[in-house]
């Protein structure tokens, strides 16, 4: 029998703004334990919610850039809950009436397809605390309660794990570009639950789904998916079923481990939030969110590829953060040329992040350096050889290039002024070598070129080099 | 629709209540007669009709996305009155992984 | 100070010529209310030394002239939040409770340098109408210490009744301020919905609860409303409509006015004395001028069930906080996580709040919300449409606050059914979010019968107008109580 599979995900992500979703506390942490709260966060009796403007707003950006439709009357609802971390025992959120519905995003696949996957809705909710456990107890931190979250919950269209996991970058990469969030897995501002049921091919009901959650990285994603499937269908193939339960990743097995069953349905008793009156969105208030879009990575890639002359490729890499795209268009706008700061970037850059495991702006390279660098070896000053040297001091200690390399003395000697007398020197001490050349061995003027660089202690212009050789070598 | 006892616990257990079987039993009924109080409702021809969850017609209450400057001396009290804290933390029995549920 | 025969024009004119200091007034007041609530146990907490304190800064600052209120001492309603002064809702649970932030109600308090002097008892989280779900003490009506003063905010209106203060402060979720100032025989006001901050009342029914001033009589209780009403940011609820001086047009008499009289408040299950107080206080009415007329309120016959489903859902989930994890009592020799949950909830709540949490999860759980909470909800449209009819040709609507005076102390409490019936005429003005006022109108049996003048959405100063109007024709606030305990 062949299978089906279905995969939907849930999609947390934190947005940044400056105060939390109900409350005026500093939307930080990772700070003293319980230092950006309040009586609100803290669920104290008699306080009441007040909704964030900066929050909606930032909900509606992801949703409009997320091809979503506003829902213009929409409203908060709670979801009542009793866990530490969550301080009234219910979480206020969008239930009946979320903000954003029927989005989509387009997905690139390895097979060179490409992809729509539909966006069922976008809600707006606050985040709860942190629970950290030792032994015996737990230790609640509130410094988190009450961060805006946006919830985005993708139709249940993606049937392979390499799908979900194109669908998560495009996510995270279409988000981060509205500047709403940094949608870091690392960090917690990016969080994914994923659905995933089987069913045999021509069937028409789903089968029954078993939910992934705290899933660490997309690949960790992918990874625990694909066990998933293969888990669920030998399941099926010998007659079992699947049971309704929430399984975790086990990072060293690549298995993953049952967590909860989930007998029944969870039972949240929804209400529509008393305290919080309605959300009413008017045609110019999304206007206004609209026109506050920044520009997006399929533009910004159209862009590379008709003004650059990138490919489609190179344009694809430098979209893949936000803060690559905007690496690459500042370098270039300091001069510098578009490819070669393509290649850069993909290149030793690249290779240098992977490396030390750093982000790009974690890394002391500036664009203006880069800049600098790269019209360095155009304009002939360095050479390739001494490029890679000052490109390590460059983006390990955030030099200056140019007055490095001068006071480095690399600046590439390419006065023919100063290299004749010692390209004379080297033909008169290597007479078997103009003999080679004049009867057609080309290799000896690699031998010749050489000399000059060991004299010069490779700080010769090679290409200058070759070309008054070979005129010399001509006159003898 | 009378309430059977097996939904009288359920719900207990949704409020994070207990009771004693004679509690339960009285409970039973007491919550039986309410809400054959409430089935009168039924009577009430609703059709069409919006439910009402506020009751003043406001719309869009926000707040501006202003910071506040964190306050360690309500920090501080609020500490003090939790029953249980510890290097600034609350500090609760341990979480197990088969009770609460985490919500999402 | 006798606050039965001096009202707040009176005590403020001895304040302003030094007849008398704020800080005496005060110590006064607590000495005497030491001795009356021995027998009437409207207090949980006192407020003595910080009251003494305030009240001497507010002598030497200086009776401000223009400010009714200055230097008068007060009794707020154990459900709103004090700053640094013990604030139990009258629940184990909170026993020894201390909130770090104050009420916006306490701050208007303060800001018109009134002096708090305790903390009412009242029923646990104000679900009750008698006081006796209280956890700590039951409150005797003063008419009749036999009797219940009604509730929930039973201590505050004892508090006046009895001559205590003359002025306190109560909560209104279906008659919470109403109710007991009727069977107390003074004058209490629920305002309009968004009228005054909720900001710092322990929430019952978020969407019914309002806080109000419970007064000897009609001009003082409009004096104290213009001092705490008012848009607040902290209360995304409260309208942002300038507060009018609710005693300003006070004696323009009813002449011409248009009150309606429902017919569904004089049925079934109406004491006769009580139908003959109103149907005189119309006559009254008519007398004065006004033109009264019976109109209907169809939906009226819904509203205790409506009313239960949608305040206890609200209940049930704002009062999960309550868990002994931050603040609060936790229970001890916890095993678990789920103990201090099941265990601290179970010891700190009483029967009647149990109830009320239990009726309202089963509202809202899974499979029962359409029928109940939604359908409640959808009923509450059509109540709020009902009063809109009327008030398309009415100025003002009249009838009981209760179907009866106040009943003996354990008569009730057994019987839920019985209680929750009682709050009939009281729960519609929540449901729609009106203004409604309480105020003496005849007495049976020795015991007050209180009227009920509802208003249009923030026209608290048509009611006070007819109230005061039917104030001064009337004896009834005369009337002070015995504490005596006559069968």
């Amino acid at each position: 029998m062949n299978f089906e599979t279905t995969i939907g995900l849930e999609v947390h992500v934190e947005l940044k703004t400056k105060s939390k979703m109900f409350s005026p506390s500093a939307n930080e942490f990772g700070d003293t334990p319980n230092m950006n709260t309040n009586v609100i966060d803290w669920g104290y009796p008699g306080v009441l919610p007040k909704v964030n403007k900066g929050a909606v707003d930032f909900g509606m950006r992801a949703a409009l850039a997320l091809n979503a439709t506003i829902a213009q009357d929409n409203h908060f609802d709670r979801k009542n809950y009793f866990y530490p971390d969550n301080p009234k025992a219910y979480q206020v959120t969008q239930f009946e009436q979320p903000i954003g519905h029927d989005g989509w995003v387009e997905v690139h696949l390895s097979n060179g397809t490409t992809k729509k996957i539909g966006i069922e809705e976008l809600h707006l909710e606050e985040d709860a605390g942190k629970n950290t456990h030792t032994g015996q107890y737990s230790y609640v931190d509130l410094n988190r309660q009450g961060t805006p979250l946006i919830e985005i919950v993708s139709k249940p269209d993606m049937t392979t794990p390499e799908e979900a996991y194109e669908y998560m970058e495009t996510l995270r990469q279409v988000i981060q570009f509205t500047g709403v969030s940094d949608v870091k897995m690392e960090e917690g501002s990016l969080r994914v639950d994923a659905n995933i049921s089987l069913r045999p091919i021509g069937q028409k009901e789903y089968g029954v789904k078993t939910e992934l959650k705290n899933i660490n990285s997309f690949t960790y994603l992918r990874k625990g998916l694909e066990y998933e499937e293969k888990r669920q269908a030998q399941i099926l193939l010998s007659g079992g079923q699947i049971r309704q339960e929430t399984r975790g990743f086990n990072e060293n097995t690549g298995e993953t481990v049952l967590q909860r069953i989930k007998e029944g349905s969870d039972d949240y008793r929804y209400f529509p939030e008393p305290d919080i009156p309605p959300l009413q969105i008017s045609d110019k208030w999304i206007d206004e969110v609209r026109a506050s879009i920044p520009e997006m990575p399929h533009e910004r890639r159209k862009r590379y590829i008709n003004d650059f002359g990138l490919t489609e490729n190179d344009a694809q890499v430098l979209t893949s953060t936000l803060e690559m795209a905007n690496f690459f268009e500042e370098t270039v706008k300091q001069g510098a040329d578009a490819k070669l700061v393509s290649n850069w970037l993909q290149g030793e850059v690249s290779a240098y992040m992977n490396a030390q495991k750093l982000d790009l702006q974690e890394t002391k390279l500036t664009p203006e350096n880069l800049a600098t660098m790269i019209n360095l070896i155009t304009d002939g000053t360095i050479s390739s050889k001494i490029a890679k040297k000052v490109f390590k001091e460059t983006i390990t200690n955030g030099t200056e290039p140019k007055q490095w390399v001068e006071d480095k003395g690399m600046v590439q000697l390419s006065d023919p002024a100063k290299l004749l007398p010692m390209i004379t020197e080297v033909l008169d001490n290597n007479g078997q070598s103009i003999d080679d050349f004049k009867n057609g061995k080309d290799r000896a003027i690699g031998f010749l070129v050489g000399q000059i660089m060991k004299q010069t202690h490779g700080q010769a212009n090679p290409k200058v080099v070759n070309q008054l050789l070979i005129s010399e070598l001509k006159k003898r | 629709m009378a309430i059977s006892k097996e939904q009288v616990t359920h719900v207990a257990d949704l409020a994070r209540l207990s009771f004693t079987d004679e509690e339960l039993g009285q409970f039973t009924d007491q919550l039986s007669q309410i809400t054959d109080m409430f089935n009168e409702l039924q009577e009430v021809d609703t059709k069409g009709v919006e439910p009402m969850t506020h009751v003043v017609d406001l719309v869009n209450v926000l707040r501006d996305d202003v910071p506040a400057a964190a306050n360690p001396q309500e920090r501080e009290a609020l500490l003090k009155n939790a029953p249980d804290a510890e290097d600034g933390y609350i500090k609760v029995p341990a979480i197990l992984d088969n009770e609460g549920d985490d919500g999402e | 100070m006798n606050y039965f025969t001096n009202d707040l024009t009176k005590i403020h004119a001895q304040l302003v010529n030094k007849e008398l200091t704020s800080y005496d007034l005060t110590k006064q007041t607590i000495t005497a209310l030491k001795e009356t609530d021995k027998k009437v146990d409207a207090f949980l907490t006192l407020n003595e030394e910080k009251a003494l304190e305030m009240a001497k800064a507010i002598d030497e600052k200086g009776i401000d002239p223009a400010n009714l209120l200055a230097g008068i001492p007060v009794a707020v309603k154990d459900n709103i939040m004090t700053k640094d002064l013990r604030t139990t809702a009258a629940s184990k649970i909170l026993e020894n409770f201390v909130p770090v932030y104050d009420a916006t109600v306490m701050e208007h308090i303060y800001a018109h340098d009134m002096v708090p002097i305790g903390k009412t008892n009242m029923d646990e989280f104000a679900m009750g109408g008698s006081t006796e779900n209280s956890a700590f003490k039951t409150t005797k009506n003063p008419w009749n210490l036999t009797k219940v003063p009604g509730g929930s905010s039973g201590g505050s209106a004892a508090a006046v009744s009895a001559g205590i203060v003359p002025i306190a402060f109560g909560s209104d979720t279906g008659g919470s301020i109403r109710q007991p100032a009727s069977f107390t025989g003074i004058v209490g006001m629920k305002p309009t919905y968004g009228r005054v901050s909720r900001w710092g009342l322990i929430a019952f029914g978020s969407s019914l609860d309002e806080i109000g001033p419970m007064t000897r009589n009609v001009k003082d209780n409009a004096t104290v409303l213009a001092a705490i009403a008012g848009f607040d940011e902290h209360d995304g609820t409260t309208v942002n409509k300038e507060v009018p001086d609710f005693t300003a047009n006070i004696a323009k008499g009813v002449k011409g006015l248009k009150i309606g009289l429902p017919k569904e408040y004089l049925g079934e299950g109406v004491q006769p004395e009580v139908k003959a107080a109103i149907l005189a206080a119309a006559d009254k009415f008519r007398e004065l001028g006004a033109t009264v007329e019976e109109v209907s309120l169809p939906h009226s016959k819904y509203g205790v069930a409506a009313y239960y489903i949608i305040s206890s859902s609200e209940a049930s989930s704002n009062l999960q906080r309550f868990d002994g994890i931050r603040y609060g009592v936790r229970a001890t020799d916890v095993k678990n996580l789920n103990d201090v949950y099941v265990r601290s909830r179970t010891e700190g709540f009483g029967p009647e709040v149990k109830r009320r949490i239990m009726l309202g999860m089963y509202s809202l759980s899974a499979g029962y919300y359409d029928a109940y909470f939604k359908k409640a909800a959808q009923v509450r449209t059509l109540m709020k449409q009902d009063f809109a009819n009327v008030f398309a040709d009415y100025d003002l609507i009249m009838g009981p606050v209760a179907p009866t005076t106040a009943y003996g102390i354990g008569e009730d409490v057994s019987d839920p059914l019985t209680m929750y019936a009682g709050d009939v005429l009281s729960v519609p003005v929540n449901m729609a979010g009106l203004p409604g006022l309480s105020l003496p109108a005849g007495f049976a049996a020795g015991l007050p019968i209180g009227m009920q003048l509802i208003g249009k959405a923030f026209d608290e100063q048509t009611i006070y107008q007819a109230g005061y109007a039917f104030e001064k024709a009337t004896d009834f606030h005369k009337e002070t109580p015995t504490l005596g305990g006559n069968n």
